[in-house]
């Protein structure tokens, strides 16, 4: 029975190999005429990849929680969250996600630009919502981003930006993330992130935290061996593997007995 | 314990009267030229390692901001010196000898022998009380630097200071920046820092943490129920555990696997509740985090209605026996 389902497959497979290009895998890429407005090339590409968890029309996927009577979604209501959050998803290769019981993590985007173009359009066409963010991190304050950053995101993201660990969950280190999605990251609150509105950090302050965040790339170490650069423990340990070598020299000098 | 106290008598008793045997017997190890250089060398080196062994306390009790290094140099150099008065001991005064033959296998004898090399090994030290003196000194200075740091442990009669919190009912929230909390600014999915309007912000009761949840999400018990206006909690920022900074707040997410919010310490991961009072989730924590009653008042600024809900911190003796007060 089985054998004769994998042929069946084949059978339907090899045909459509042999026409369309190699597909990526994982991602249902459409084909669209030429002059399809982005809108619709991102609805058609949104009923092939996004739709099973979001549902139709960016509703979300809503399943009765046994138990508790709640509701518990499988995916999340896309109405109204905007260009922001669906560019910050799609571009950091955060979505599509291959099940909804993990944790999205930074990963290849597979993805073409325009077709993330067209995905972002068609989401923020669902209903209004933030735009796509342009941060001007030149204008912001290394000074208040170290602060700022000290006070709301190194808790998680450690003073480096170099990520950690929550219960439940993992920080992502900032080494990759842009300037663009630092900003879309900190309106949205991917995953078990807090989420700041303009209210309680405003466009400069994220300037400034961005500012911070791509100062810790290329930190300015004040000197020693910089390992790390998360200050003296580091090297502090390494120092303790060469005095372990000179405690053993100086041991082997004391025991020497005398001609 | 009794075992030990037996022993030492024992031991004491029984050098007593071989004393009166030794005097007769044949020398195994030969006679030491004495040494009386390298004896006050080591006499010096103990008295050294004394001085700096009781400069450990000296600049505890000064304690100079920020010099935390002036401790670990007493104490090194007090180490240092002992280490360097043993080498002495070892290499210039101990008589040694290389013996060519086994020792004899019979126990008596080898037993005897053993404690006459011990004795006769000594030979070269002449000025045996100065040494003893030396020696003392700077085991005494070791053992009282040893034990200094236990009085960081904290006030074990005066526990007062630990219960006293600058909240009191009516006093506002601030943020960090003295600007009063607007309980209508407050949003949920995230997590807000604040200060009791006009008191000391270092005092250890003062930080709270305020997040905003749904109201049919919070459990609270009965007698709490007023203290969440528009389902607003605060907790007070210290973990109970080791007194960090609840830097962490877990935002609920979608995924089934993920189900509540939580306020995370991101020092040993201890994970409270913020829907159930503040109840521990996860981590080495033994207390739930202490809760900030709440009220709004006629301007919709948020105010605290009461004071903390239990001690603040990490625990003591005591701790859970009596309520913070003003």
């Amino acid at each position: 029975m089985r054998h004769a389902l994998l042929l069946a497959a084949l059978a339907l497979a090899l045909p459509s190999l042999a026409l369309a290009d190699p597909p990526r895998a994982g991602i249902v890429h459409v084909q669209v005429p030429p002059g399809t407005p982005l809108k619709e090339y991102g609805y058609q590409l949104y009923g092939g990849n996004c739709v099973t968890c979001h549902g139709p029309g960016g509703r979300g996927i809503y399943s009765p929680r046994p138990g508790s009577g709640g509701q518990e979604t499988l995916g999340p209501r896309l109405k109204g969250v905007g260009a922001l959050a669906a560019d910050f998803y799609l571009r950091t290769g955060y979505m599509p996600l291959s099940s909804a019981y993990v944790q999205p993590r930074r990963s290849r985007v597979l993805l073409s630009d325009r077709e993330i173009r067209a995905l972002v359009a068609y989401v923020a066409s669902l209903g209004p919502g933030p735009a796509i963010p342009q941060p001007h991190p030149e204008r912001g304050s290394l000074r208040d981003g170290l602060t700022l950053f000290t006070h709301d995101c190194a808790g998680c993201h450690q003073i480096n930006g170099e990520g950690g660990y929550v219960t439940g969950g993992v920080a992502p280190p900032l080494e990759d993330a842009t300037a663009v999605q630092i900003a879309e990251a900190i309106r949205t609150g991917p995953y078990l992130m807090p989420r700041f509105s303009e209210k309680q950090l405003g466009d400069g302050a994220v300037d400034s935290i961005i500012r911070y965040v791509q100062h810790t790339k290329h930190p300015t170490d004040p000197g020693g061996w910089a390992i790390g650069h998360i200050g003296p423990v580091p090297e502090g340990l390494v120092t303790w593997l060469i005095a372990m070598v000179a405690l053993v020299a100086t041991c082997l000098v004391i025991g020497r007995r005398h001609a | 314990m009794k075992r030990w106290l037996i022993a030492l008598v024992v031991l004491l008793l029984g050098k007593r009267r071989r004393a009166a045997r030794l005097a007769e017997r044949e020398r195994i190890v030969p006679p030491g030229r004495p040494e009386p250089r390298a004896e006050l060398a080591v006499f010096w080196l103990l008295i050294a390692a004394a001085v700096c062994g009781a400069g450990f306390p000296v600049v505890y009790a000064l304690d100079p901001p920020h010099q935390t290094q002036f401790l670990g140099l007493s104490l090194g150099l007090c180490l240092a010196f002992l280490a360097a008065a043993c080498v002495t001991v070892g290499k210039r005064l101990v008589v040694t000898e290389h013996l060519e033959e086994d020792y004899g296998v019979e126990h008596p004898t080898e037993q005897e022998a053993l404690e006459q090399l011990v004795d006769e090994s000594g030979d070269r030290f002449t000025r045996k009380r100065l040494i003893v003196v030396g020696a003392g000194a700077a085991g005494t200075a070791l053992g009282v630097a040893l034990l200094t740091p236990a009085a960081s442990l904290g006030p074990v009669f005066d526990l007062d200071p630990f219960f006293r919190t600058p909240w009191r009912p009516g006093r506002r929230l601030v943020d960090e920046n003295g600007r009063p909390f607007l309980a209508d600014d407050v949003e949920e999915e995230t997590f807000y820092t604040a200060f009791p309007q006009g008191a000391d912000r270092e005092q250890m009761g003062a930080p709270v943490v305020v997040v905003r949840l749904p109201t049919r999400e919070l459990d609270l018990p009965s007698e709490r129920r007023a203290w969440a206006p528009g389902g607003i909690v605060a907790y007070s920022k210290i973990c109970t555990h080791a007194g960090c900074a609840i830097a962490l707040y877990r935002k609920p997410t979608f995924a089934p696997t993920q189900p509540r919010p939580a306020l995370i310490c991101p020092c040993h991961y201890s994970t409270f509740d913020p829907a159930r009072a503040g109840e521990v989730i996860f981590g080495p924590a033994g207390r739930a985090l202490p809760q900030l009653p709440l009220a709004v008042d006629g301007t919709g600024h948020l105010r605290a209605a009461g004071n903390l809900s239990g001690a603040v911190g990490p625990s003591w003796w005591g701790v859970r026996n009596r309520k913070p007060h003003a």
